[in-house]
């Protein structure tokens, strides 16, 4: 890097900049619209400057949305709370059945497990409007329509492959050697499993589990489709901004900001995790 | 303490057999060696013996019982990897202390046993590194000290100086007998270096292809090898092989080397007339004066001092080349015309066809499930 002419040094910096601004221009918009009102948003030509509020946010967090109609009731916060319901229970639902799972397709070639496994990430080609209508059928014959067990349960078919074919991979990076050593210094299987594989994983397990979490976040048809207002994530919800008296373009970016900021966090606290990657070193090669 | 024993082991992987019947005994307290090419089978065995890998057919006795069915964890061997196996997330002291904690040591006697023998093999000093900031020579004796921590009756090495470097593999090739004779433990070794081979081997199974080819003592492997490829494996330099006729006169068998009639002694009658093998060591041939009885008449081409010996390369009259090995120090020649001599009694002579040992006497070259 000491070598590198002033002039390519400013060159790089301009390329990062342009490339930083690019991708980070519709985020930081979203920031700045969510301390504005509708009116000034809807000013031609729009303006950076302006007068911050945090009416938008007050009327998010109290549930009450003021429009030129008058007042509408909005559960935005018992929204955000159904995201992270789901969302957690999900992931935790996916990775307590998905990671031994894994180690088992991993470790143990038996008849068939490679078209289980594939069988499994085979779900997550179907697009979900092709499963939609039987599941609902299927779902209000058994009564789990608009329930959280319902939703946690068609979750597990965009976490659990997921989780599956990434933790798999990680386990089969672990050397056979590794654990057959401990085997052999007199552990049991399942001792290995807890205390070699599983920590030698840590970093696979924990990049699926994030992903796993974002997905299942993002998620719109499903819950649309299976759950009623009371038991909707923050996707579905945002759908009440549309409203008769036009779009809340203030709302939904408080409501957009909000609803990124726990993914975020994970994200950023998760990331050293997921840098950190294997610590080999034990075995030569 | 605990005998091995193998009885008639078949192992497949898919089509190919990688080992093909395979019977083997060792007795209490011996150290055997397991010799032989990469792909000849000898890791596929120690993995069955330590019970990570199942037999197709077969069975395994540890200590008389039998072990066949038996997990891994309840066979009480101790197993030392080639590529070390230690676990990357535990510190050295916790490596060499996971075969005690599986026996539910209290914490002091795990102390006591992991320090007693990281003082033996030289890591006191770092018992609390993690193994990436160890050097290979380190982790190397980590993964021995894991394996001898609990004082198994059996131990398993598969190539644990393969990847050290040759300083160390020296250094550990004299320290190692005398640690597995202190153990008392019966050891099956497994090496690609013949050296170490005979350094370390009461007994020597030479493998190849899946099944042992030769068993037998250093002395008998290196004296009395079973066939070329054997003979050809054992000694540094290689053994000189040159196609001969055998045929007999008024003073016995001989050979024909350039023209020279070498004697052979033993017992080769049925070598006679056919297309053989001679096999000359380099260090029983030696430069001798023309006037000698059975001199041969050579060209020296190159001469390579090692340390310990030198060792020349010379041209017979029909153009044929053979190593000649002399200690350093001892008179020879290091150019131009010479004449070498023959030690008729050391000459080993083999079948052209076959490749085996023609006229055995102590060595039977084994064949499938005879071993032991």
């Amino acid at each position: 890097m000491e070598h590198t002419s002033l002039l390519e040094r400013i060159l790089r910096g301009v390329a990062l900049t342009l490339v930083v601004i690019f991708f980070m221009f519709p985020i930081v918009w979203i920031f700045m619209m969510s301390f504005q009102t509708n009116e000034t948003i809807l000013r031609i030509p729009p303006q950076l400057i302006f007068e911050p509020t945090l009416a938008n946010y007050t009327a998010l967090i109290t549930g009450k949305l003021m429009t030129a109609a008058g007042t509408l009731d909005i559960a935005f916060m018992r929204n955000l709370g159904n995201s992270v319901f789901l969302s957690v229970t999900s992931v935790a639902v996916s990775l307590l059945l998905g990671v031994p799972a894994a180690y088992a397709f991993a470790r143990h070639k038996f008849r068939g497990s490679e078209d289980i496994a594939f069988t499994l990430l085979s779900f997550k080609f179907a697009p979900a409007l092709l499963v939609l209508l039987p599941l609902t059928l299927y779902f209000q014959k058994l009564g789990l329509a608009n329930t959280y067990i319902g939703l946690i349960w068609v979750y597990q078919l965009i976490c659990l492959p997921l989780i599956l074919w990434i933790v798999r991979g990680y386990f089969e990076d672990i050397p056979a050697d590794i654990e057959y050593a401990y085997r052999i210094g007199g552990h049991s299987w399942f001792a290995t499993f807890r205390k070699i594989a599983l920590p030698l994983a840590g970093p696979g397990i924990a990049a699926a589990g994030l992903l796993a979490f974002i997905f299942a976040w993002n998620n719109f048809v499903f819950a649309l489709v299976l759950a009623s207002a009371d038991k909707q994530p923050v996707t579905v919800g945002a759908l009440a901004f549309i409203t008769s008296s036009g779009i809340q373009y203030g709302q939904i970016s408080a409501a957009i900001v909000l609803s990124i900021t726990p993914t975020l966090a994970l994200a950023l606290y998760a990331q050293r995790y997921l840098v950190e990657g294997l610590s080999l070193g034990a075995v030569k090669g | 303490m605990a005998s091995l024993e193998l009885r008639k082991i078949v192992k497949r992987y898919k089509s190919q057999t990688v080992l093909d019947n395979l019977s083997l005994t060792v007795a209490d307290g011996e150290t055997l060696v397991l010799f032989g090419p990469s792909g000849a089978g000898k890791t596929v065995l120690l993995r069955l013996v330590a019970g990570v890998i199942d037999p197709d057919e077969g069975k395994i006795f540890i200590g008389g019982e039998d072990m066949t069915d038996v997990d891994a964890e309840f066979r009480g061997v101790g197993m030392a990897f080639q590529n070390f196996a230690l676990f990357p997330h535990m510190s050295a002291f916790d490596n060499i202390a996971t075969p005690l904690e599986a026996k539910r040591s209290s914490p002091g006697t795990i102390k006591a046993g992991v320090e007693s023998v990281a003082k033996l093999l030289k890591i006191a000093h770092v018992l609390s590194h993690k193994p990436r900031a160890l050097s290979n020579g380190q982790k190397q004796r980590t993964a021995l000290a894991r394996a001898l921590v609990g004082s198994p009756p059996l131990l398993l090495l598969d190539d644990p100086l393969r990847n050290v470097d040759a300083k160390l593999r020296f250094e550990m090739r004299l320290e190692l007998p005398r640690l597995l004779a202190d153990r008392g433990a019966t050891v099956v070794y497994v090496t690609q270096d013949y050296k170490e081979a005979m350094a370390l081997g009461d007994r020597i199974a030479v493998m190849s292809q899946g099944v042992i080819r030769q068993l037998g003592t250093p002395e008998q492997i290196y004296r009395e090898p079973a066939n070329i490829e054997i003979a050809r494996l054992f000694g540094d330099p290689t053994i000189n092989l040159l196609d001969v006729k055998p045929a007999r006169d008024s003073r016995g068998i001989y050979v024909g080397l350039s023209n020279v009639q070498v004697h052979l002694a033993g017992a080769y009658d049925t070598a006679v007339g056919r297309d053989c093998v001679i096999g000359l060591r380099p260090e029983a041939l030696s430069f001798v004066e023309e006037s000698t009885p059975g001199a041969i008449p050579v060209t020296v081409e190159a001469e390579t001092p090692l340390n310990e010996k030198i060792v020349t390369l010379v041209r017979t009259v029909r153009g044929r080349e053979i190593l000649v090995s002399r200690p350093a120090g001892t008179p020879g020649r290091s150019e131009g015309k010479a004449h070498i001599a023959v030690d008729g009694k050391s000459a080993l002579l083999f079948d052209h066809a076959s490749g085996d040992r023609i006229g055995s006497k102590n060595v039977v070259a084994l064949r499938n499930g005879e071993a032991a």
